[in-house]
């Protein structure tokens, strides 16, 4: 369901062709990172720390060399030693241990073997001495006086030179006077509230194939950016960019954990080392244990407001507990803060270092912990002050110009267009059914543009290559090639859209910040405009007229008054391309841009559900998504991003959390026990697309992946205080603490 | 490691005696999630699925015989089966999804000893008896005594059960099976509760209530079976059901669900179970 699709009566842009890779993914021809075996290849197995943090005394590899199939044996000595202060030098950590583990599960040696069964059992026989160190398990340790060092790398990012520091990042913002609006304030509400660790649960676990040979490594992976994965790669092995090469594979998912590495260095120097391809995939266990998951938080959240609803005042405190390496979660936490007006200000945000996984991204990651609490405690004022939830938010929503917590004016932004949808909606209108309770929240994320190429090369027959750098992990094919039939008024199955190599395409920065549509879209664009441009000079030639009297109109160029080809007809694109040869070669445009403007995306989601309040069980049986895409290029995938990230949300809501032991191992480091949501948990998820267009954008494209999973958790921990009187203040929302919680009640 | 598929009981039985570390499965669903972790490393893997009578459900002579290798979709698909027992039937619909019971086994699901095993607190409730075939003959024992432990039986290294026997119920006898998983399927029971019951009017004249999941093994309640007996489930029964439930429990704290939790939600089930298998009594299932 859409509110207002298509608003400028676009000929492609905003309808649903099938997507151009469909047919290769259906019928089970795409190749994704597990799939490409080459000659001779070897398999390469991990040895992973068993303590949450230790130092590596001694690492004794005879054994596991000597064992039957085993070609090569790495440690972390056999890279080179990155200076710490090397943008990727805690990568490089995080790929190979250098004398201490951080985490339990942190990659210590690898083996490579003629088989999968003889290079884990040769991993198993790597004998490594530790010694065990005091670990930081949690947030509170991590930030308590005294605390032990989780990583003694790490220093406070932004602060003055000093000692080594659990703290990551420390963030203070403030504006108007908080302690003054809160004694001011009608109503003032308090709470605290927590997170645990949680994962992305992409289905495709990490997989490379390296082939090391002429002094240059021949990566074949899954990643978001086939581009980042070079220069981690080539920066962890101390190799000059040029001296690897990426292919991207299909990719089975990422939401933010594929912008990193953790297989291609290790591949590439057991490649080196044995003269063969060697293949790495991860177990789901490993991907658990050993990549990363987004951070844990600590938040306390208070808001004042007057009586008739405004929101006068925030006062937020925000840990977010990252890992054993620096992040700038407690930062980006900050940032996502910018959903009301708040006159009176303060935040003070956290980054601390435990000894677990590093963190990684995951859809529009922090402002989820941070929109948990503070859409919560908006809930309460709303109950407190007896104002409908939908009208309190927009009376207090931002819109052009309003600052967000870090001082910075909205652009045009459609909060308010994504509440007034919400509240028109039929879920919304319609009286919640027998048992079940309703709750709504807000969420937003503020999206980003960065660097992109692309080239398009339109064949002699009037069709086209469009070209670009961006793994397309949410049909971002589909929404280049549909850009590019719009710009050129060719038919879109006309168009072959293609994810080239690092040595095919210009830089392209990951797939990440939903910015691919917006940012690698504006390049096809812009490309496609520099055709136009060739198309009609070309036109010219042949009608025998000055190219300023030619217009491209509908895939074709006309000269009113001149005719075009025979019988003064327009020249269509087709018949230019089939008389390239004879009016100067071939027709290709290639565009590159660091893009501005990249449009905040508001959600808005609503959901009814039921407690069973002798269990602690929670059944969502209604959902709606609400959000701002801008324009929905190809809406069914917006409507995917919605769905997905919705999904996440919710699984995050109700049983998704890291279980870690009193030594800080993961528990339940399997699918069966780390509960992402089945399909028969959940009802459908109604979208409602709203497009206020950005204005950055040639055909007004925000991106759309990452806000999804903003609100589903204040938007359920709301329906659950409307269904139980309790308010939930800890994620996630399993059936043991909601029972707890309901039988303190 | 060695695979082989004897047909009839005695060749399984002298495989099993003839090969130490031997192991016999039938559905593997179970086994073979063992043997990826690296638990179990078989020596030779025994696949019951070829002898006939492992594979087969039969009614005579007042009383059910399921092949102990049979997958769970033959049971929950037998429409006479599942009529009468119909706790056993929803038990065994239970496990994992219709890919798994198109392979799982009431005799893999009880003898993998996982206290959490859906299938068995409805056998055990039922009475039910296993069959055990080993190198000196067969014996036969109830459910409620094959399993010992976690992950451990009371047959010897040479013996396998060959099938399960259910008496038909008397007359107006219903059950019930529940479980609670923080998810709707493709979970392990965090609780589970079966109730069998029969009626005489509205008054309960025979019970059994079984937990799972709550305890190193099944656990019958005697306790929740004498506050049904000569009872018409009013709410004070329920009460008195659901606090011996939870009694019986001794649980433990994991990954899945804390010792509080199981506690207090096993009574909870166990008073709904006994409320669905009067209904079902009363009704004719
Ligand atoms: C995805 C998935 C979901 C699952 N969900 C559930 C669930 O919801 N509920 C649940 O209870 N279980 C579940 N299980 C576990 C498993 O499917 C069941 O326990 C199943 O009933 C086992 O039967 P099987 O025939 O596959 O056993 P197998 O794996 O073949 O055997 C299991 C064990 O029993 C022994 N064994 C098998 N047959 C005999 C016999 N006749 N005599 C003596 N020993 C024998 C084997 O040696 C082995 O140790 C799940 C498993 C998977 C993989």
């Amino acid at each position: 369901m859409t509110a207002t699709e298509n608003p400028t009566n676009y000929k492609w842009v905003g309808t649903r062709p099938i997507r151009h890779d469909g047919f290769d993914k259906v019928v089970g021809k795409a190749r994704f990172g597990a799939d490409l075996n080459l000659p001779g290849q070897l398999h390469g197995a991990f040895v992973r720390s068993p303590h949450a943090h230790a130092r590596i005394v001694s690492i004794d590899t005879s054994a596991a060399e000597a064992m039957p199939g085993v070609k090569a044996v790495v440690t972390g000595d056999d890279f080179p030693a990155l200076d710490p202060t090397h943008p990727n030098y805690d990568t490089a950590v995080n790929c190979m241990a250098r004398g201490e583990a951080f985490y339990h599960g942190h990659a210590v040696a690898a083996v490579a073997a003629t088989t999968k069964a003889e290079a884990k059992a040769a991993a198993a026989a790597v004998e490594v001495e530790y010694e065990v160190l005091p670990a930081v398990l949690s947030i509170a340790d991590s930030m308590a006086d005294g605390a032990p060092l989780a990583n003694p790398n790490n220093h406070t990012k932004f602060a003055p030179p000093g000692d080594p520091s659990n703290l990551a990042t420390i963030t203070n913002l403030a504006r108007g006077d908080v302690d003054q609006a809160m004694a001011d304030a009608d109503v003032v509400v308090e709470m605290g509230f927590d997170c645990a660790h949680v994962h992305q649960g992409y289905i495709e676990p990490h997989a490379c194939v390296v082939d090391y040979g002429d002094g240059k490594a021949n990566v074949w992976c899954s990643s978001q950016g086939h581009f980042r994965v070079r220069s981690m790669t080539a920066d962890v092995l101390g190799v000059d960019n040029s001296k690897v090469k990426v292919v991207p594979a299909e990719i089975g998912g990422g939401f933010g954990g594929k912008t990193t590495i953790y297989l291609e260095p290790i591949a590439a120097k057991l490649s080196e080392k044995s003269g063969k391809p060697v293949k790495i995939t991860m177990t789901r266990e490993e991907v658990l244990r050993g990549s990363g998951p987004a951070p844990s938080a600590e938040l306390r959240i208070k808001i004042g407001a007057t009586k008739d609803g405004e929101l006068t005042a925030i006062d937020g405190w925000m840990a977010y507990g990252v890992g054993a390496f620096s992040d700038m979660a407690g930062l980006i936490g900050a940032m996502s803060v910018a959903s009301y007006k708040f006159p009176n200000l303060r935040m003070e945000t956290y980054t601390a270092l435990t000894n677990t996984p590093k963190s990684a991204a995951y859809r529009a990651p922090s402002a989820p912990h941070a929109a948990w609490a503070i859409e919560s405690v908006v809930d309460e004022i709303a109950t407190e002050l007896g104002m409908d939830p939908i009208d309190l938010r927009l009376k207090n929503a931002a819109v052009e110009g309003d600052l967000t917590a870090m001082g910075m004016p909205h652009p045009r932004v459609g909060l308010v267009e994504c509440l007034e949808a919400l509240k028109a909606s039929d879920h919304y209108q319609s009286v919640p059914a027998e048992g079940t309770s309703r709750g709504m929240a807000v969420g937003f994320w503020f999206n980003i543009g960065e660097e992109s190429s692309a080239t398009v090369n339109l064949n002699e027959d009037g069709t086209a290559n469009v070209i670009t750098g961006s793994p397309d992990i949410g049909g971002s094919r589909a929404s280049m090639a549909l850009m590019a039939a719009e710009t050129l008024g060719i038919d879109v199955y006309s168009i072959t859209p293609i994810v080239a190599d690092t040595e095919s395409v210009g830089f392209t920065d990951v797939t990440e910040g939903s910015r691919a549509t917006f940012a690698t879209g504006k390049a096809v664009v812009e490309a496609c405009e520099d055709l136009i441009e060739q198309l009609k000079a070309r036109a010219a030639t042949i009608m025998g007229v000055d190219v300023g009297e030619v217009a491209w109109v509908d895939g074709a160029a006309v000269s009113p008054g001149h005719g075009g080809g025979e019988g003064g007809d327009p020249l269509t694109l087709a018949q230019i391309t089939a008389q390239a040869k004879r009016t100067g070669g071939p027709l290709t445009a290639t565009a590159s841009l660091n893009a501005a403007g990249a449009g905040p995306s508001f959600a808005v989601h609503c959901a009814d559900l039921k407690v069973d309040e002798e269990t602690g069980e929670i059944e969502i049986v209604r959902y709606t998504a609400v959000q701002d895409a801008g324009t929905a290029i190809h809406p069914s995938y917006v409507e995917g991003q919605m769905q997905g990230g919705s999904v996440q949300g919710i699984g995050w809501a109700l049983n998704e959390e890291y279980i870690y032991n009193a030594d800080g191992a993961m528990e339940n480091a399997s699918f069966l026990d780390y509960r992402i949501p089945v399909a028969s948990d959940l009802p459908l998820i109604e979208t409602i697309i709203v497009e206020v267009p950005n204005p950055a954008h040639p055909y007004g494209v925000r991106g759309v992946g990452e806000t999804g999973i903003v609100p589903p958790m204040a938007t359920i921990g709301n329906a659950v205080k409307a269904a139980t009187g309790v308010r939930m203040t800890s994620l996630p929302m399993s059936p043991p603490k909601v029972l707890k919680r309901l039988n303190e009640r | 490691m060695h695979y082989v598929a004897p047909t009839t009981v005695g060749e399984a039985c002298s495989l099993l005696a003839d090969n130490p570390g031997s192991r016999v499965f039938a559905g593997a669903t179970d086994l073979v999630p063992q043997m990826r972790t690296g638990r179990l490393e078989p020596s030779v893997m025994v696949d019951l699925k070829r002898i006939d009578r492992l594979m087969s459900v039969s009614h005579a002579d007042g009383r059910w015989t399921i092949g102990a290798a049979t997958p769970a979709s033959d049971l929950t698909h037998n429409a006479a089966f599942t009529a009468m027992h119909p706790g056993i039937s929803e038990g065994a619909g239970l496990i994992g999804s219709d890919q798994i019971q198109n392979r799982s086994s009431l005799g893999g699901n009880l003898c993998n000893g996982s206290p959490a095993a859906d299938s068995v607190p409805g056998m055990i409730a039922a009475g039910a008896r296993a069959v055990i075939a080993g190198a000196g003959g067969e014996r036969t024992i109830p459910v409620a005594d094959v399993v010992t432990g976690p992950g451990q039986t009371s047959l010897a290294a040479d013996e396998f059960i060959v099938e399960f026997e259910i008496d038909d119920p008397a007359a107006n006898t219903g059950d019930a099976y529940l479980r609670m998983i923080p998810r709707t399927e493709m979970d392990i029971a965090v609780v589970g509760a079966a109730v069998r019951l029969t009626m005489d009017g509205d008054t309960v004249s025979a019970a059994g209530v079984v937990l799972g999941a709550v305890a190193p093994t099944a656990v019958r309640v005697p306790a929740a079976e004498a506050a049904l007996v000569g009872s018409s489930l009013d709410d004070d029964t329920l009460a008195a059901v659901a606090a011996a439930a939870s009694a019986a429990c001794n649980p433990i704290d994991d990954k899945r669900g804390t010792i509080e939790y199981r506690t207090q939600v096993a009574g909870v089930l166990a008073k709904r179970a006994a409320v669905i298998a009067a209904e079902r009594a009363q009704n004719g299932a």
